[in-house]
């Protein structure tokens, strides 16, 4: 019982990080990998995305920080990096404010990046702290649970 | 199955030999293909080994491309297919596609999180055989496998129709095997595939003596051999066994050549496809490569030759060289563009010289069609200095592309490339057109040719410059040369198909102005429709084809002729190789194909079937280099040689043109009196 209400409690978890939005189908695919051979494929993966990605969350800070003036190429670049990395693991509302951010490196609105860039780290702390959330209850129901694919 | 039949035993112990998934790997396949994943990103390299190892593929991760590299170069045969990212820190995706291409000849899958078409069109055109967007799924990997197979299929198909009898008796085998691996067993397929070529290679080629088919690395050196043995048999007629004989490398095998030949090829169909974009760049090339060529043509004696000698001379050593091929010429022109003519130099002896000096100096003797090189000769020296310098510059670029052993010289050319561009073209231009003209008139069909090809590119280059925008400064530049020239009757150079080349190029002389100014007109060439067509679009097919006449024609008023008979490929192969200096006629050559890369796009008129020809060939090779070059940050340099020598090409072209006569409705020159030239 226990171990079905934590299952489910963690099912409902995840469904509920996909109704916010803040997960697509690329966690899905993820989960799918999962298998008795690697049966904590998911955080691992998730756990290294975030290890790999704040060294870049911290890059694109510094690139912000020299400001006179921006130097827009090179934060496309590093936030195409990020970008790429984050819908790697299924982290949708990042990604579509990476695209944002973008955008506006695009066009050179410094201040549309600033703000953008912002309202991704948000995000990105949200989902980050939302998943550990999802791994440890996800540990302490079992293995079966995290290969269920809830939607 | 015939497979197994004939090859049953070796299918087996090749299987299992090679098979590591175990016995079974027959009924498996495409189980156990070997897959190298390239990508910097930490993550999606973890989740795509796992999903290619739930593909039960066998898996080698790699995070930098250089280390991805070696690690090809150390295996040669030790992987099917590399899945790699187009954006990496140490080396642009498309740098590592072109390099894997041409050495290891591996089907190779580009991804990027970037859908952006103009990035997709890029993979295509650099010869990728799929692109995934990213985060790549796991269904998408599962069909991996056909890449392979497909690969093998065409290897197989090009050794085949290389017509030996040999590969005649291998090719049922290698059908059999196809048709079973394909229906099964890939991998044994290969496998047994790989030692029947073994086997045969071994019974075939004494000098070959090995069991394995090893991996050729297609060295500048050894694809200017390459090139100039299809040259010299033309691109239709060229077949791996001959091609072979002629380049007369030992430890070579005819497959190698067939596998090379087909990359060729389609590197040449590439370039012509290649858009106006591109064409548009060579254009702007072309242009900046009136300058160089001046520079060239004077290197071309000893000076390419010691380049080449050199190998990979530095920069620098182009550029005294440039320099003092320049001052060589007579003209002294004025030193278009001594970094840019280093480059070209380089490029362009390099290449040559490495490969081929024998070659070279049979090409050239034999054909005075180095296109581009040619032209020059007879040209005024500064004219030649100009042109070859742009010749040079994109053969170096081919050059440097194809063979990929000259990593770094694409870098170089293309920076040094865009920058002397620049130079050139701001500085240049000026004096540069002028003196084009002038030295056109005096030479021979060269002139005219330069002249044309310079009005085209002139014209081209305005077009790219817009369209490119890392070489902006050199748009402007190119279209120098056009404003100059009062109205430059491209026309009258161009006769693309027409005249004989070289003889009608001397009247060119007026007609260089006029073809500068013609090629800004763009509309300015009656006869040269194509040309004006190929201009916009296709220049650098045009160009390259040009060139090639061009070259041809400067060496002799027949070899131009001649190299219209040659198929474009052939021409531009043979301008340069004809190179009345030899240097310089290589590095001609060079540019010309480079052109055709670049001129992809010229399909409109037979030129540009005829550059589409050539194009297969160099456009391969040019196209590498252009479109490592536009990625790269380098690469608005590589725009400019591009556009440089594709000017320079289309000049060359156009001039041989005018000589030809009526051969522009074909590229096929041959109508002309190709007999002239020897090819």
């Amino acid at each position: 019982m226990d171990r079905n209400q934590s299952r489910r409690q963690v099912a409902a978890m995840k469904q509920s990080l996909f109704d916010q939005g803040l997960l697509d189908e690329q966690f899905i695919q993820l989960e799918e990998l999962q298998d008795d051979a690697n049966p904590n494929f998911v955080e691992e993966i998730v756990t290294l995305h975030y290890r790999d990605s704040s060294r870049l969350i911290s890059s694109i800070e510094q690139a912000l920080k020299e400001r006179n003036p921006l130097d827009f190429n090179k934060l496309d670049t590093l936030m195409h990096q990020f970008k790429g990395s984050s819908s790697s693991i299924g982290a949708k509302k990042v990604k579509a404010e990476c695209n944002l951010f973008r955008e506006y490196c695009r066009v050179g609105n410094a201040e549309g990046c600033m703000r953008s860039f912002q309202q991704l780290k948000k995000e990105y702390a949200a989902l980050r702290k939302k998943l550990e959330a999802y791994f440890q209850l996800a540990r302490q129901a079992g293995p079966q649970e995290t290969a269920c694919r809830s939607k | 199955m015939n497979l197994s039949n004939g090859k049953g035993s070796m299918s087996t112990v090749t299987t299992t030999a090679v098979m590591k998934s175990g016995d079974a790997v027959s009924d498996q396949f495409p189980a156990g293909l070997r897959v190298l994943v390239v990508d910097d990103d930490p993550t999606c390299l973890m989740i795509l080994e796992k999903m290619l190892r739930t593909c039960l593929y066998e898996v080698t991760k790699c995070n930098r491309a250089e280390s991805a590299l070696s690690l090809l170069r150390e295996n040669k045969n030790g992987f099917d297919i590399v899945i790699s990212d187009v954006h990496m820190p140490d080396m642009n995706g498309f740098k590592l596609l072109e390099h894997i291409g041409l050495e290891m000849d591996l089907p190779v899958i580009m991804m990027s999180a970037d859908e952006c078409k103009s990035v997709v069109m890029k993979g295509v055109t650099h010869g990728a055989c799929d692109y995934l967007i990213k985060p790549v799924r796991i269904e998408a990997l599962k069909n991996i496998w056909q890449h392979v197979v497909r690969k093998k299929k065409n290897e197989w198909k090009d050794a085949e129709q290389s017509g030996s009898a040999e590969e005649g008796d291998r090719q049922p085998k290698a059908s059999d095997e196809a048709d079973y691996s394909s229906s099964a067993n890939e991998g044994s397929w290969r496998n047994s595939k790989k030692r029947r070529d073994e086997e045969e290679e071994a019974e075939d080629r004494d000098d070959t003596s090995t069991l394995k088919k090893p991996r050729v690395v297609w060295s500048v050196e050894l694809h200017q051999q390459f090139v100039a043995a299809v040259d010299q048999l033309g691109i239709d007629k060229a077949v791996p066994k001959k091609i072979l004989e002629l380049m007369n490398v030992p430890g070579l095998t005819r497959e190698n050549v067939a596998s090379h030949l087909q990359k060729y090829r389609l590197y040449l169909r590439r370039l012509s496809g290649v858009s106006q974009h591109q064409n548009n760049l060579n254009n702007s090339f072309l242009g900046s490569q009136e300058a160089t060529f001046g520079t060239i043509s004077s290197i071309n004696g000893i000076d390419l030759q010691t380049l080449a000698v050199t190998g990979q001379l530095p920069a620098q050593s182009l550029a005294t060289l440039q320099a003092a091929g320049l001052g060589r010429s007579t003209a002294k022109t004025g030193v278009p563009m001594p970094l840019m003519d280093q480059r070209n130099l380089f490029s362009f002896e390099n290449p040559r010289v490495r490969f081929g000096e024998g070659q070279q100096q049979h090409l050239s003797s034999s054909k005075p069609m180095n296109l581009l090189l040619g032209i020059p000769t007879n040209m005024e020296p500064k004219q030649l200095a100009n042109l070859h310098q742009s010749t040079q510059s994109i053969a170096g670029l081919n050059m440097r592309v194809n063979a990929s052993a000259t990593q770094g010289n694409p870098l170089m050319m293309q920076m040094p490339q865009s920058q002397p561009r620049g130079q050139m073209l701001s500085e240049k231009t000026g004096p540069r057109v002028p003196r084009l003209p002038s030295s056109l008139g005096q030479p021979t069909v060269s002139n005219g040719i330069s002249n044309g090809f310079l009005g085209r590119n002139g014209i081209a280059g305005n077009n790219r410059g817009t369209a490119y925008n890392p070489v902006p400064p050199n748009s402007s530049l190119l279209s120098f040369p056009m404003n100059q020239s009062s109205e430059v009757s491209v026309n009258n150079s161009l006769p693309l198909g027409s005249s004989p080349g070289i003889s009608s190029i001397t009247t060119k002389g007026s007609f260089q102005e006029e073809v500068t100014s013609g090629i800004k007109a763009s509309g300015g060439f009656p006869s040269y429709d194509i040309f004006n067509e190929l201009h916009h679009q296709k220049s650098h097919d045009w160009e390259i084809t040009n060139p090639g006449l061009t070259y041809g024609a400067s060496h002799h008023a027949n070899p131009l002729q001649g190299n219209i008979d040659v198929s474009p490929s052939v021409l531009v192969h043979q301008g340069f190789s004809s190179t009345q200096q030899t240097g310089q006629t290589r590095d001609a050559t060079l540019i010309g194909k480079a052109m055709f890369s670049l001129g992809e796009g010229s399909e409109q008129d037979n030129l540009q079937n005829a550059v589409q020809h050539l194009h297969p060939l160099l456009v391969d090779n040019s196209i590498r280099v252009k479109a490592e070059r536009i990625p790269d940050a380098s690469s608005q340099t590589n725009l400019f040689p591009d556009h440089y020598v594709q000017e320079d090409l289309m000049s060359a072209l156009l001039k041989q043109q005018e000589g030809m006569g009526p051969a522009e409705s074909e590229f096929e020159f041959d109508a002309y009196s190709l007999d002239n030239i020897p090819v």
